[in-house]
């Protein structure tokens, strides 16, 4: 499924351990990350525990392909009683996205630590990083409403301690952090309080027992209300517009390695629990939900795209520009799934997945071209292609990817957007697309102009070339993107599999395959 | 509605405290009470959970042995019959499950609130203020470049 099944080697004892080990790992790695006796220690530590979680998601979406629905009795206590780690094809899907980035992440942290951190934090850094991680793989591999709120809070710290960091050089880190802080436990306390009122009216926090509780329900007042504190508790942790303020001042201010981990996967993990609860919990046919779709999530998903896209059109700093733009992103996504169709959902996750992989290209060349700036106004680039051509270039790539441009990922996503909102005979949201797509032309434009066009400023650039060990994980995002692009077999093979795995069917539209 | 009331009471005090706990969280512009919000809503939340596991009548979950000296005098104080039929420990009793849930939650909360205090700190050691309006100040002060005109430097 994924040209990596070589991979699965481990041991059959090992590998039926799976589910657990991939989050138990980086959760070990973490302390010891913290007591590492030096950096060079601790960026190690954070590289193999990465590579680690990312084998053994390998493992388990061969094993998931091979076998179906995997389920995990965490610490042999039964579901629906014990905790059930439940991994079908959109779960491993997450694993795969999420350790395949911190695997970039790690390598990259490295050098980018270096100018941005005092080297004695950076054990701590690495442990934060490494508890993000598990708490992430976590959220996406459980199968209880609860445990899901664990997951979601243990990534959460780890994320504000990061930004937090970031105050050393930028000051405006510290409220930026803090702001993020009061938004994300309000929306996991929203979240909470919603998983209490689906447990007051059907007695269980096994996400497939509730689905499976909630038909036999004669009243479902306590239901809707659960549904609607968990949509908007997500919808915070998820940027979802108009929730979406603590994340432009988060991601411009954060150490760079935090942003390129967090811009592929944090938010992303939270549009999976939506597409969690919205299909697997509560069935999409269901009237509450459609309507909450049609008039909440479609109508908010538009306007985040334009405005954000118009915020991004404008603004001076550089990593303000590509944060606007996630924002405008997710929008995209939550737009697709609120057609409740197998293809919605399907070209959500494949426009997710490569999204994950132009941002996380975007924010690496930005961090590593600015390691000797400490500005980030795109003024500040001036002429930087020329200086730095090498991150540059991969920068340009993954801008044009982000715009769409034809031969890049992000042009098949869009497409795949476009199909199945037509095909939803949502005409009007495709247009909306499009409609941001030229937003899109105006803000890359700009920074296009900036980067490449523009001549130095007197007394040459303060961009320089990044070291070895960025321009390697961002030339292998550089060509995934290219790659993605013209054949999309693998994120294609994966969104499908995975939007087929909710939503209850195998076959999909096989329109717009390349 | 006066049924609702009677049995349902709890659950609008934990509403109106948790509406109140938001209204201080969302309306002030100082670091600390904003945590102190925070805090309230979370204890709420747990709040609502703990009214969710009371079941009426019902005492804690313990299970006693019924040959041990407790089990023995527990059997005499009630009707024989009662015994007959559900043991020394079979009494009606609340539901244990929330309360370990929300366990979990407040060692949560607490976590939040050290990292949410620890941000605060340094908030105010690197702007001198905790209040947001005064750090949104100066963060606006420095990130204008030098206005041209009146004082008459040319922006370059």
């Amino acid at each position: 499924m994924i040209g990596l099944e070589f991979l699965n080697i481990a041991p059959q004892r090992f590998a039926e351990q799976a589910p657990a080990l991939v989050v138990v790992g980086p959760l070990i790695a973490a302390c010891a990350a913290v007591l590492a006796p030096g950096r060079r220690w601790a960026w190690f530590l954070c590289v193999g525990a990465s590579a680690f979680a990312f084998w053994m998601a390998v493992v388990l979406a061969s094993e998931v392909a091979r076998q179906g629905v995997i389920s995990y009795a965490m610490g042999g206590f039964p579901a629906p009683l014990g905790i059930e780690f439940r991994v079908d094809a959109l779960s491993a899907m997450f694993a795969l996205l999420i350790s395949g980035m911190a695997v970039l992440t790690a390598v990259f942290s490295g050098e980018s630590l270096e100018t941005e951190i005092m080297s004695s934090k950076h054990p701590l850094m690495q442990g934060g990083f490494l508890t993000c991680l598990a708490g992430l793989l976590g959220l996406v591999l459980t199968g209880d409403a609860f445990n899901a709120f664990v997951f979601l809070e243990i990534s959460s710290i780890g994320v504000y301690a990061m930004i937090a960091m970031g105050g050393a050089r930028d000051r405006r880190a510290y409220p930026a952090a803090f702001n993020y802080l009061i938004m994300g436990t309000i929306g996991a306390t929203f979240y909470l309080i919603g998983v209490g009122f689906l447990y007051a009216a059907t007695g269980t926090l096994n996400m497939a027992d509730i689905a499976a509780r909630i038909p036999t329900l004669t009243s479902d007042r306590s239901i809707e209300v659960g549904l609607a504190f968990i949509l908007i508790g997500l919808a915070l942790k998820a940027a979802v517009f108009p929730l979406h303020q603590w994340l432009p001042a988060a991601y411009s201010h954060a150490p760079s390695m935090i942003v390129v981990f967090l811009s592929a996967t944090a938010t992303k993990a939270s549009v999976y629990l939506i597409i969690r609860y919205l299909s697997t919990v509560f069935a999409f046919d269901w009237q509450v939900e459609t309507a909450f779709m049609a008039f909440v999530l479609a109508p908010l998903s538009v306007a985040g795209i334009l405005i954000c896209s118009m915020q991004a059109a404008v603004d001076p700093e550089i990593r303000r520009i590509l944060a606007y733009s996630s924002v405008a992103q997710v929008g995209y996504m939550t737009l697709a799934i609120a057609t409740a169709t197998s293809a919605g959902v399907s070209a959500a996750l494949f426009h997710l997945f490569n999204h994950g992989v132009m941002k996380a290209a975007l924010f690496m060349a930005i961090g590593g071209a600015a390691i000797h700036l400490k500005s980030q106004r795109l003024s500040d680039f001036a002429g930087a292609a020329k200086s730095a051509p090498w991150t540059m270039t991969a920068f340009g790539i993954a801008a044009l990817s982000l715009l769409g441009a034809p031969l890049t990922a992000g042009f098949l996503s869009k497409l795949r957007l476009i199909q199945s909102l037509v095909a939803a005979d949502w005409g009007w949201a495709a247009a909306v697309i499009g409609l941001s797509s030229l937003i899109g032309v105006f803000y890359v434009g700009r920074i296009f102009e900036v980067v490449f066009f523009r001549s130095e400023p007197e007394g040459g650039s303060a961009v320089r070339e990044a070291p070895v060990s960025i321009l390697l994980p961002l030339w292998l995002l550089a060509i995934a993107n290219i790659w993605f692009g013209i054949d999309a077999t693998i994120p294609l093979g994966l969104a499908e599999s995975a939007a087929g795995a909710v939503m209850g069917a195998t076959t999909l539209s096989p329109a717009g395959a390349p | 509605m006066i049924d609702a009331l009677a049995t349902g009471y709890v659950y609008a005090i934990i509403v109106a405290m948790m509406m109140a706990s938001l209204f201080v969280l969302l309306t002030t512009g100082n670091l600390i009470r904003k945590m102190i919000g925070l805090s309230l809503f979370q204890t709420t939340a747990g709040l609502f959970y703990i009214a969710l596991s009371k079941v009426g009548g019902g005492t804690a979950p313990i299970i006693i042995d019924a040959e041990s000296a407790v089990g023995q005098a527990r059997a005499a104080r009630l009707d024989p019959a009662y015994v007959e039929h559900f043991g020394v420990d079979g009494v009606v009793y609340g539901n244990p499950l929330p309360h370990v849930l929300i366990l979990t939650a407040i060692v949560v909360g607490v976590a939040t609130l050290s990292v949410g205090l620890a941000i605060a700190v340094r908030v105010r050691e690197a702007y001198g203020d905790t209040e947001l309006d005064a750090v949104r100040r100066a963060d606006a002060a420095a990130s204008e470049p030098e206005p041209p005109g009146p004082r008459g430097r040319p922006n370059a």
